[in-house]
């Protein structure tokens, strides 16, 4: 190979989605014993790892790459083709590190870690949810305690996802004793600053490899850990944008996979049909169709974030909740019946496990969707708002 | 104003504390207030002083304190007068 030649193969190994392929060819291996084991994928997320995939988000003065919203999504939709519990492990990781990018800028702690993060490749789990808050994450029960320049924090935490396996967890609590539940403040704990002792088991109809455990955390760390900004700005310029549209890149990356086994079925059918029309032919076309829709959904939400990042008004704003929260719905009902689809197209060999049309994984794990966050609870907001908002008729925005 | 927006705030705002001990640019987040309870308010404010808020100001920052929204109001009522 020339010098010239082989530069530009280099190059083109070094994409983010030539490396995001080769995690994807790592995590569709063990998919099927992660989901069976309901073990973590740790496998894959070595590769992450190796592949500094991790890392990406951080701006590149920290030693990261910049990379945006619209980026991470791709790659996450390419881990969902393949595991979805290794894609949402890698996509509830980007939604961290969201948060340290967009609110840690400033603090001197912080852009410390981010640079550790991109180098040292660490992973970071969260604990929002906490026994008695009945799901909503923007309360807390537990507080910070500040004793001069230490915080110490315990908190009964019901979920934490990969916690056992994480290199740093972020932690919600109200920002000290005298605070209202909704006063909240989130601070990064590294390993070693805590300990997490098992109290929940995670074993679940899907989604099995994400193990999200419950756990009591007690950590105790430097107060400059604590983030700046109050975790309710952070949870509205940053995390829900980012969960909605970062989960919906992962359940496309299911159904779009699901999509795919289905045709291929179809295929088959066909050349031993000698050209008649398969049964689920037409099925097929429906599917792709809503496939189509629901791709549409996404890179409009990842286009809306964008436009919104220039203008923190425009990202606090109840336009912005409506349309992240719109996409969540839509997403997260509509793979279901993708799914459905391409599950009555594969018949009896798409509900089997080990064939190659093989779905019951992916159902599994698309109905997780409607339940990270509730849709009841995210219908019930939209609805709040709804009260006050006025509708955007526009086309284009 | 000032008067009419505490007495409102105090009627639908849900706080954990009597609005007569708040500032008024005290956070109202901070103080407990929710995101139902600030529709809440702005469904109040809106009746109370016949008006509507344009999507621009529906956002957090214009119900973050008790001077915020006699701010967000002000804008408003004079918008109205101009047109």
């Amino acid at each position: 190979m020339s010098l010239p030649a082989f530069a530009a193969d280099m190059t083109a190994n070094m994409t983010l989605g030539a490396r995001a392929h080769r995690v994807a060819a790592v995590a569709a291996e063990f998919a099927d014993r992660v989901d069976r084991d309901g073990r973590f994928p740790r496998e894959a997320v070595d590769v992450m790892k190796a592949e500094r995939l991790l890392g990406i988000q951080i701006p590149a003065a920290f030693g990261g790459e910049s990379a945006t919203t619209q980026e991470i999504a791709e790659v996450c939709s390419i881990l969902g083709q393949a595991c979805a519990a290794s894609a949402m492990v890698f996509a509830m990781h980007q939604i961290k590190v969201s948060s340290l990018v967009e609110h840690g800028g400033g603090s001197e702690w912080h852009e410390g870690f981010m640079r550790e993060l991109a180098s040292r490749q660490l992973l970071v789990a969260s604990a929002t949810t906490e026994a008695g808050i009945g799901g909503n994450m923007r309360n807390s029960i537990c507080a910070i305690e500040v004793d001069g320049e230490t915080c110490r924090l315990t908190k009964d935490a019901t979920v934490i996802s990969y916690g056992a396996h994480a290199d740093a967890i972020m932690v919600t609590s109200r920002s000290g004793e005298k605070a209202a539940a909704t006063d909240q403040v989130m601070t990064v704990f590294k390993r070693g600053q805590y300990t997490i002792d098992k109290t929940v088991d995670w074993d679940t109809l899907g989604m099995r490899g994400t193990c999200s455990d419950g756990f009591l955390f007690k950590g105790e760390a430097p107060a400059a850990q604590i983030f700046p900004k109050p975790f309710a700005e952070i949870a509205a310029q940053s995390m829900l944008a980012t969960s909605h549209l970062l989960w919906s890149a992962v359940w496309y990356g299911i159904a779009a996979d699901a999509v795919q086994r289905a045709q291929s079925f179809v295929r088959a059918a066909a050349r031993k049909s000698n050209g008649a029309m398969p049964p689920g032919a037409t099925r097929l076309a429906e599917a792709s169709n809503l496939l189509q829709l629901l791709k549409a959904n996404i890179v409009a939400g990842l286009k809306t974030y964008a436009d919104a990042k220039a203008d923190p008004d425009q990202l606090s704003s109840m336009a912005f909740s409506i349309a992240m929260n719109n996409v969540k719905l839509a997403s997260s009902e509509t793979i279901l019946v993708i799914i459905n689809q391409a599950m009555i197209i594969c018949g009896i060999m798409g509900y089997k496990n080990g064939t190659p049309y093989s779905l019951g994984r992916h159902l599994r794990d698309a109905h997780s969707a409607q339940l990270m966050i509730s849709n009841d609870r995210i219908l019930g907001n939209t609805s709040t708002m709804l009260l006050v908002q006025k509708p955007d008729t526009s086309l284009l925005g | 104003m000032n008067e009419t927006i505490r007495e409102l705030l105090a009627k639908v705002g849900g706080l954990p504390v009597a609005v007569e001990t708040l500032e008024d640019g005290a956070d109202l987040y901070a103080a407990g207030l929710s995101s139902f309870a600030s529709v809440q308010l702005m469904l109040a404010i809106e009746e109370k002083f016949d008006i509507e808020f344009p999507d621009n100001l529906l956002n957090r920052k214009s119900f973050a304190s008790i001077s915020a929204i006699e701010t967000t109001v002000a804008q408003i009522l004079k918008a109205r007068e101009a047109a």
